[in-house]
């Protein structure tokens, strides 16, 4: 069973804030389906190739071909902040 | 203790497609903002990105023009961060199986040819463009899209001017492959340049510091030639480096601490599942072989070699690949290359930007240019009757040995004509000759130059001065 599960962290690089009490409780239901998944890894698969993707399908392309993109006023229809044509977000610190 | 630095590089290239990498979005610059965008690029939910195919030509090629190995198997990986210039929360980018593997890149440098090994290039999209103002950021998604190499060095670079000299050749070699325009101005090319420091002699490499989005060569070569020294004065006062990213303030000429966009970088890459692996077929790669050409290093060495060219005229062809084409089309039928780069790069080019002509519309033929040498060289013309013979067969296209014709330009060799242009000379001018019989050579040319005039420019310099010579000293 994978008990260091670190919620913390998770929610961190997920940007969600989580009360005390979520934190214990999806820290437990997190634990529990990790613990559900290791059971896969009682899977010998050392003979097998890792999969990068479920459909036998490579090489799909499309030509290098300009076709009409969205006006700014379309583009930016469901922006909760525009001026001057940009999304505004909150002032990036670096 | 003497120490030193170790250098590695990762540079961003712009490819020059027409088109984004996943969506039919112009890949322009300098559009008004967020005008060329579209629900894929905009990281909309439930749509779906299409690679496009001459990206991914275009990094195949990069691969093969810096000597890479080109995997049979490719694929996209999603590296998930937060930053508002990437709409879709994640970078769609190439994490373990990169389309080229290795290669090296070869330059000048100190009077001899270093050479910096490649770990890898990748091709990935490249983000929106911050605007930062003074209670909000603005972002234009334009840029989000675009694809983006990622040509990731070893370390192996050991100073400023090293580092300098690798980016200038490596933005040759993507100019000249057509793989990007690596315009500076336009953002075209962007540098992380990673340093570290170890004493002298040390195998293991010193804490590795990072100094983000460079954008300009000389930028890169101010951040080494501040962040080196410091380092160094970090470590001899007894203190240590941690792993850290800094940032290059141009302005005030030093580098900072940046704030970690991360607590820990943990990208948590996964197989993009939106886009298929990418498995270039025998057929496809040779397609994109037909496309390398002559790396610049590897011309101006040849031209050196073949034509017996200066260095610096060799370059002048290699800056100039048209000209340089030109040249060695004319060369080739020549007997003598050297007077040929001379006349092109002295007199053609000058005349093209004076008249605003191109190569292709010339008048006159490459073999009139090869003829003009050898009247040069037969001493059949003086030099500056040459000259007027080019200005005149490059305004009408007419033969040399025509022209030479028309308007009397044939070097006169004969003695006996020349004599008698320096008798009248010498007659005409007592003071300057007896200046030169009292001992003062530089007369000489004055008189020389007034024989020529005489002659209309047609008289043989050498035979001029040794007639003048005689007669004054007898």
């Amino acid at each position: 069973m994978a008990n260091d599960f670190d919620v913390k962290y998770v929610a961190h690089l997920a940007r969600l804030s989580l009360s005390a009490e979520e934190e214990t409780q999806f820290g437990s239901q997190l634990t529990n389906i990790l613990g559900y998944i290791e059971k896969l890894k009682q899977l010998d698969v050392s003979q097998i190739e890792p999969t990068a993707h479920a459909v036998p399908l490579v090489n799909v392309f499309r030509k290098d071909e300009v076709r009409p993109s969205l006006s700014n006023e379309e583009a930016l229809r469901n922006a909760p902040a525009k001026a001057n044509g940009l999304f505004l977000v909150p002032k990036i610190v670096e | 203790m003497e120490y030193e630095a170790i250098i590695g590089l990762e540079t961003h290239v712009q490819l020059k497609t027409k088109s984004k990498i996943w969506c039919g979005c112009a890949n322009e610059f300098g559009a008004p903002p967020n005008t060329n965008v579209c629900p894929v690029c905009l990281g909309m939910p439930g749509v779906l990105p299409v690679a496009n195919e001459e990206a991914l030509r275009l990094t195949i090629l990069t691969g093969l023009l810096l000597n890479s190995t080109i995997p049979r198997y490719a694929k996209f990986d999603r590296k998930n961060y937060f930053y508002p210039d990437m709409p879709k929360n994640y970078q769609v980018t190439q994490f373990d199986k990169p389309s080229t593997v290795g290669g090296f890149v070869e330059f000048e440098f100190n009077g001899g040819t270093s050479r910096i090994n490649l770990t890898r290039a990748h091709l990935e999209e490249d983000v929106g463009k911050n605007f930062h103002f003074d209670r909000n950021s603005g972002v234009d998604f334009n840029r989000a899209g675009v694809p983006l190499l990622e040509i990731i060095s070893e370390p192996e670079i050991t100073s400023s001017d090293m580092a300098y000299e690798y980016l200038n050749a490596l933005k040759d070699i993507l100019i000249y492959g057509g793989v990007s325009d690596c315009d500076m101005e336009k953002g075209m090319v962007r540098c992380d340049v990673n340093v570290s420091i170890r004493p002298k002699g040390q195998k293991e490499l010193g804490k590795k510091i990072e100094i983000k989005n460079m954008n300009s060569f000389s930028g890169v070569r101010n951040a080494l030639n501040y962040e080196i020294p410091r380092q160094i004065e970090v470590l001899t006062k007894g203190g240590q480096h941690h792993q850290e990213t800094r940032r290059w303030d141009d302005v005030g000429g030093i580098t900072e601490t940046m704030r970690s966009k991360e607590m820990a970088h943990d990208y948590r890459y996964f197989p993009e599942p939106d886009l298929m692996p990418f498995e270039p077929t025998d057929a496809w790669l040779a397609e994109i072989k037909t496309r390398v050409v002559e790396l610049p290093l590897a011309k101006k060495q040849r031209f050196i070699k073949d034509y017996q060219l200066p260095p610096a005229d060799a370059q002048a062809f290699v800056w100039d690949v048209p000209l340089g084409s030109y040249f060695e089309s004319v060369a080739k039928k020549s007997k003598n290359p050297k007077a040929v780069a001379n006349w092109v790069i002295n007199n053609l080019r000058a005349k093209l930007a004076e008249n605003g002509g191109s190569l292709a519309d010339l008048k006159f033929k490459p073999e009139h240019l090869v003829e003009l040498i050898e009247l040069v060289d037969g001493k059949k013309i003086s030099s500056a009757a040459a000259q007027q013979v080019f200005a005149e067969m490059f305004t009408s296209g007419e033969a040399p040995a025509l022209i030479v014709e028309k308007k009397g330009l044939a070097q006169v060799s004969d003695t006996g004509a020349i004599e008698k242009f320096c008798d009248e000379v010498i007659a005409a001018n007592p003071k300057p000759s007896a200046d030169f019989k009292a001992g003062n050579a530089g007369a000489l040319n004055f008189l020389k130059g007034q024989v020529m005039k005489l002659s209309k420019g047609k008289a043989n310099p050498g035979v001029v001065g040794e007639i003048l010579e005689k007669k004054l000293k007898s």
